[in-house]
């Protein structure tokens, strides 16, 4: 391995990879946006017992969870412009297949967290004389959102790192800027190992702060 | 507009040709992945304190790092590193199986460490060495536990594969983005490859469910 | 009479907490030694100490004369292969027995004969069969621990050791997770095991098994042997005041007539 590394190239070309890093946020923030948000109606829904309500949302669940992102995505670049004759830019295509995917996941945390709840909140709940939803929004929820909030950090992780999917479509993210440049300069591998040392940078003091929260949850908790 | 299936469903042997390799690609990178994760994760656990952090250290950043990313560095990148040819089909399988290895052993690790200690204890008091103890009591204890983690693990690998269509190799994806240019009917294509999807992961994620409610009935307990 | 355990000057420090405190320890073949001692006192440290479930600090170990451990240059090393080798002459049951769940109550009993002593499958299962005769559970071979009463767990677990043909067995409260009316089948296990002239060093709370049993009994206080005599001398006639104190706490405690 006598290669000879060159990240001067890399260093030069730091606004292409700042603006592409622009794009990885701007994509993250409204996904997670979206999904966390949208996933926690489909979670509660999913949680309900009348049937009506319960089973579109489980419907909803079981097919965005599992279908590849990635199809999704494309699906929704080419296939849906056709369907519907709206055309979808990058961003959007993107945003729909990364948000319905991480909604269907996070509704599936959501249930799993109000699920873990002992059933005996609830009768204390009924028994003061709160409706469903106050017992809800005041007694389950605040410890049902403690406890799943590891598993969504862990979710928003993967979201992050599922905006590079986006490329695919062209959108302008870190990965794709990375594509660029190493097509331009003809050096991929300070290209695409930048582009790891990038996510791995952001990441890893993220991923180091959720075991720390998973620490302190257990402790605190049961 | 009007749907129109004869595109996708004439050239379903096509799509059927992709679907092998997916799954060609998912079961290799199994093959390869569990037993680097076991690996990983006993060297994650070991006392010796350098070989420990670097194999967290590995686990981390292929945590951390994108799989689209990784299979870039590995098809781009690594073969020029290393001066060497690459294929998409062995760039796909080394990404794969070095990726999913690192969430493998994360699954190994809290499977191991959700064991009591003291059957630990009650192997090393009757003499077993320390591999002796992880190999006869250990492991077989924790692996029962690891199976709803590793099935769920083994669909997400699965669903990661389409990344592959993007350094041009032939699986379902693949296969989807060409006939979808070929026949002018990305829409109906696209379904078609969506559902196929859809009720390959369903069937298996319905399997894992069914494998895990069994499990909790025989007094199992599972690790996630 | 062949002593077959002794400590020497034995110390056992967790971080700054010193837990055993120079501890000199002789059995003999055939003796049944109890070690009393409230929480902390250090009792089973002690017992752990002598199959090396905990390396001591410092001090030594002798099984049958021969010293655990090679001394290098004034620092005693324990090799592991030596130590698991010591462990099958040292038999160990644990408060909360231990059993493999994923094995049959025979597959216990057999696992370290094949594992560790590399004996025959033939051989390893007669003799698992005729110590789980002498526990009175070999109709129960091939249950899953699972199925079993915290009692019977307990005498399975006392086979799994007997069968390694130990020369000595530590016992580290046995009886103490097991429901009352289940005590007394262990205690009867273990007493009849003395009566054959089994060695034994046994933890446990249980003063009247201390009393008719042991030949000996050690009261430790604050990680040292504060008084040892004869159980009828040491129980009905405490010297300290200590030792007195404890009796006294053990609500259990009734002499006989």
């Amino acid at each position: 391995m006598d290669y000879n590394w060159d990240f001067a190239t890399i260093i030069q070309n730091w606004r292409v990879f700042w603006t592409g890093l622009q794009g990885t946020l701007l994509m993250f923030s409204v996904t997670v946006a979206l999904g966390m948000s949208g996933g926690f109606i489909v979670g509660v829904m999913r949680y309900l017992k009348s049937p009506l309500i319960a089973w579109p949302a489980r419907a909803f669940v079981e097919f965005f969870r599992n279908v590849p992102v990635l199809v999704q995505i494309v699906w929704f670049y080419y296939a849906f412009p056709i369907l519907t004759g709206i055309e979808t830019s990058p961003f959007l295509a993107a945003v729909l297949g990364i948000s319905l995917n991480t909604m269907a996941f996070s509704a599936e945390i959501y249930r799993a967290g109000i699920q873990s709840i002992d059933a005996g909140q609830w009768e204390a709940g009924k028994a003061i004389g709160m409706s469903f939803q106050q017992t809800l929004r005041r007694i389950i929820m605040p410890v049902a959102l403690k406890r799943v909030l590891p598993a969504l950090t862990n979710r928003g992780i993967e979201v992050f790192k599922m905006s590079t999917l986006a490329s695919v479509v062209a959108y302008v993210e870190t990965l794709n800027q990375a594509k660029l440049i190493a097509d331009l300069n003809y050096n991929p591998i300070e290209s695409y190992t930048a582009v790891a040392l990038i996510f791995f940078v952001v990441l890893f003091p993220v991923v180091q702060a959720t075991y720390a929260l998973e620490r302190v949850l257990k402790r605190g908790d049961r | 507009m009007e749907w129109d299936f004869t595109a996708a469903f004439s050239n379903i042997d096509l799509l059927l040709l992709g679907l092998l390799n997916t799954l060609k690609v998912t079961g290799l990178a199994l093959c390869l992945g569990i037993p680097l994760g076991l690996v990983l994760a006993l060297t994650r656990l070991t006392h010796l304190r350098p070989l420990s952090l670097l194999a967290a250290f590995i686990i981390e950043f292929f945590r951390t790092t994108p799989p689209l990313v990784q299979l870039f560095w590995f098809f781009f990148a690594f073969p020029i590193l290393f001066d060497i040819n690459m294929t998409a089909f062995t760039a796909a399988i080394v990404t794969f199986s070095i990726q999913s290895s690192a969430f493998f052993a994360e699954i190994f690790r809290s499977g191991i460490q959700s064991i009591d200690h003291g059957q630990w204890e009650g192997a090393k008091a009757i003499g077993m060495t320390r591999q002796q103890s992880l190999k006869r009591v250990i492991l077989p204890q924790a692996v029962k536990r690891m199976i709803p983690a590793f099935m769920e693990r083994s669909i997400e690998l699965l669903k990661t594969t389409t990344l592959v269509s993007t350094i041009a190799y032939t699986d379902l994806m693949y296969q989807a983005n060409d006939l979808a240019q070929k026949t002018f009917r990305p829409l109906e294509v696209y379904s078609v490859v969506a559902l196929i999807y859809f009720m390959l992961i369903f069937s298996v994620s319905q399997l894992s469910i069914l494998i895990e409610r069994r499990l909790a009935r025989s007094g199992e307990g599972t690790v996630h | 009479m062949i002593e077959l355990v002794r400590t020497e000057n034995l110390h056992k420090r967790f971080g700054e907490l010193e837990v055993l405190k120079g501890i000199d320890l002789s059995v003999s073949e055939g003796e049944t030694v109890v070690l009393l001692g409230s929480s902390g006192s250090g009792k089973s440290t002690l017992l752990r100490c002598i199959n090396f479930m905990e390396t001591p600090s410092s001090g030594r170990v002798f099984i049958r004369g021969e010293a655990v451990g090679t001394e290098r240059a004034g620092k005693l090393t324990y090799n592991q292969a030596d130590l698991c080798q010591l462990r099958t002459k040292v038999g160990m049951v644990f408060q909360h027995f231990n059993l493999f769940p994923h094995m049959t109550v025979l597959q216990n009993v057999m696992e370290g004969q094949l594992t560790v002593l590399k004996r025959s499958r033939k051989e390893a299962g007669e003799k698992s069969l005729a110590q789980l005769d002498r526990v009175g559970l070999a109709d129960k071979a091939g249950e899953y621990p699972s199925r079993l009463s915290g009692g019977q767990k307990q005498r399975v677990a006392i086979a799994r050791a007997l069968a390694m043909d130990p020369r000595v067995m530590l016992f580290d409260e046995v009886t103490s997770a097991l429901d009352p009316e289940l005590v007394g089948e262990v205690l009867k296990t273990m007493r009849q095991l003395a009566l054959e002239g089994m060695t034994m060093i046994c933890v446990t709370h249980e003063l009247g098994f201390a009393y008719h049993v042991a030949n000996r009994v050690l009261f430790l206080n604050d990680g040292a042997i504060h008084e040892e005599g004869n159980p009828q001398q040491v129980l009905r006639n405490p010297q300290t005041q200590r030792m007195r104190e404890f009796l006294e706490g053990h609500s259990l405690f009734k002499l006989p007539d």
